[in-house]
């Protein structure tokens, strides 16, 4: 039969040597590499205490943005719900009334907007989905939670904070 | 009588202290050697590199809950884990730790007892190691822990006889039982592993196994049995059972290296008494026996991280073909030495 690979290796059975067949030689073999390992440098890292920065495209907890005059992007158009794998989003859009201009840039806004963390599988599709810059996925994870419905985050816990920096946290090379 | 009876009270509270302490802390050890050989750091959030582990884990052991099982024999399955520690911390009664110290005129050895049979003793002693593990097994009811406990018993009781030959050598040479006169027979005569390489690889060897240490775990055997005979236990007796594990580990360390490596004799020793007072010379004697007793914790540790398990009849077969009649060899070629020595 014609190999697949080249790295198969073809196993014989023979009769061991004198030197293999009092197992000594190997045993101490293996006891040199497990003192070399002894004494490496461990690459543990003390996790509370040391943490590993993530990766520029980690996709880790939703933002909902405002842009630099404080208004909400979101214009509840539904995309994002529609572009979820895990059907993980839940909208309800409501109309700009006079005087919430301040509040909202579009004329439509999401008086609620839920995600379920628990079905979100953090793809970042509902990222590219958005036309209004409106849903990113930060560097932050989710924090855990004694109860399932404490996981499904509300616009309270979504909404960028007021005053804070419009850009996104985190680096998206593919969206300007 | 009554200071002697005071004195050997001391001794032995002691030996027993610090036998469990070193025992404790072997399990500590034994983490931070297998963490290290596996490129990891072991435990280190119990004090400063987790020095107060062995604490928790006997507080986690104590609160646990103690499940017997219905169809155990009850008095046995008790009894059990007691035996095993009983026997493991016998042997320490005969180890000579040091030699005497002189405190008001008054000389105390450093050795609960010097019977002239010490050798034998430790054979006794050792031999009735496998009860616990026996018992145990058995009492459980469980075809697990039966099956651990053959294994045991078959294991333990085919190399303890190449281990008798490889001390009947020993005992040739030096011509006594007792094993402080064997640990002075080597401050003369220089260290027996001279002498006897072959016989201490015997030795070495055989101790793993007496010990139910890797390679020769098959009584445990995490894999295929569930951990063999103490499947069914669970809390402090679980514990008293690994415990009684550590303390022989001990045991045989100290025993290797007052057979083999000179026990509490110090190198230079002329030289130094001219420096030092009786006392410093005897403590410092019983740290380098320490120190050779740790020396070997650490290799039955390292050996355990590196080497597989056997296969039984692998097991069996180094044992009695090939362990036995070494020994043999080596009490008939010593036995030779010493005859061409004396017609000499
Ligand atoms: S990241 Fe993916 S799964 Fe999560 S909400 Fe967005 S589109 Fe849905
Ligand atoms: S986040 Fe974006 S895609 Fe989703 S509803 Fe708002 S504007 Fe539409």
């Amino acid at each position: 039969m014609e190999k697949l690979t080249n790295r198969s290796k073809v196993v014989v059975k023979k009769e061991m040597t004198f030197l293999e067949s009092i197992y000594l030689p190997a045993i101490f073999g293996g006891m040199w590499i497990t003192l070399k390992h002894f004494f490496k440098k461990k690459p543990t890292i003390q996790y509370p205490e040391e943490k590993r920065p993530f990766s520029f495209v980690y996709r880790g907890l939703h933002i909902l943005k405002r842009d630099e005059q404080g208004r909400e992007n979101c214009t509840a158009c539904g995309l994002c719900a529609v572009a979820c794998p895990a059907e993980a989003i839940t909208i309800v859009a409501a109309e700009r009334k006079k005087g919430e201009e301040h509040l909202y840039r579009e004329e439509k806004y999401a008086a609620s907007y839920e995600i379920n963390m628990l079905r979100c599988i953090f793809c970042g599709l509902c990222e590219e989905a958005c036309p209004k810059d409106a849903v990113y996925l930060t560097e932050e994870l989710v924090p855990s939670q004694y109860d399932r419905k404490d996981f499904i985050f509300g616009k309270d816990k979504l909404v960028q904070p007021l005053g804070t920096s419009a850009h996104p946290k985190t680096y998206k090379p593919y969206k300007k | 009588m009554e200071i002697f009876l005071l004195d050997k009270t001391i001794v032995v509270v002691i030996v027993f202290l610090i036998t469990l302490l070193i025992a404790m802390y072997s399990t500590w050890a034994e983490r931070k050697v297998a963490g290290f050989i596996q490129d990891r750091i072991g435990p280190n959030r119990a004090g400063i590199f987790g020095i107060l582990q062995p604490l928790a884990d006997g507080v986690k052991m104590f609160m646990k809950e103690e499940i017997i099982p219905t169809q155990a024999d009850k008095a046995l399955f008790i009894m059990a884990p007691g035996i095993s520690m009983l026997t493991a911390l016998l042997t320490s009664s005969v180890i000579p730790w040091g030699s005497y110290l002189e405190i008001n005129g008054r000389q105390v050895m450093m050795q609960i007892t010097d019977i002239n049979i010490g050798m034998l003793y430790i054979f006794a002693v050792v031999s009735t190691g496998v009860y616990g593990i026996m018992i145990g097994g058995w009492s459980s009811n469980n075809k697990y822990s039966l099956m651990g406990a053959l294994r045991a018993s078959s294991q333990m009781i085919s190399y303890e006889l190449a281990l008798g030959l490889a001390l009947i050598s020993v005992i040739m040479m030096t011509e006594t039982l007792s094993l402080k006169s064997i640990v002075e027979y080597q401050a003369i005569n220089g260290w027996n592993i001279i002498y006897q390489p072959l016989g201490f690889l015997i030795f070495f060897i055989c101790a793993l196994a007496e010990c139910n240490r890797t390679p020769f775990d098959l009584p445990e055997s995490e894999a295929e049995l569930i951990g063999g005979y103490h499947t069914e236990y669970s809390s402090m007796k679980l514990g008293l059972f690994l415990f009684a594990e550590y303390v022989n580990m001990f045991i045989s360390g100290a025993i290797m290296s007052a057979l083999f490596f000179g026990g509490y004799n110090l190198p230079f020793h002329e030289e130094l008494s001219t420096v030092f007072s009786h006392n410093t010379l005897a403590i410092l004697g019983t740290v380098s026996f320490m120190l050779k007793t740790f020396t070997f914790i650490f290799i039955f540790m390292w050996i355990r991280w590196t080497v597989p398990r056997f296969r039984y009849d692998q097991l069996m077969h180094l044992g009695w073909k090939i362990l036995l009649p070494l020994a043999m060899f080596n009490v008939v070629a010593t036995g030779t030495v010493i005859l061409i020595k004396m017609l000499w």
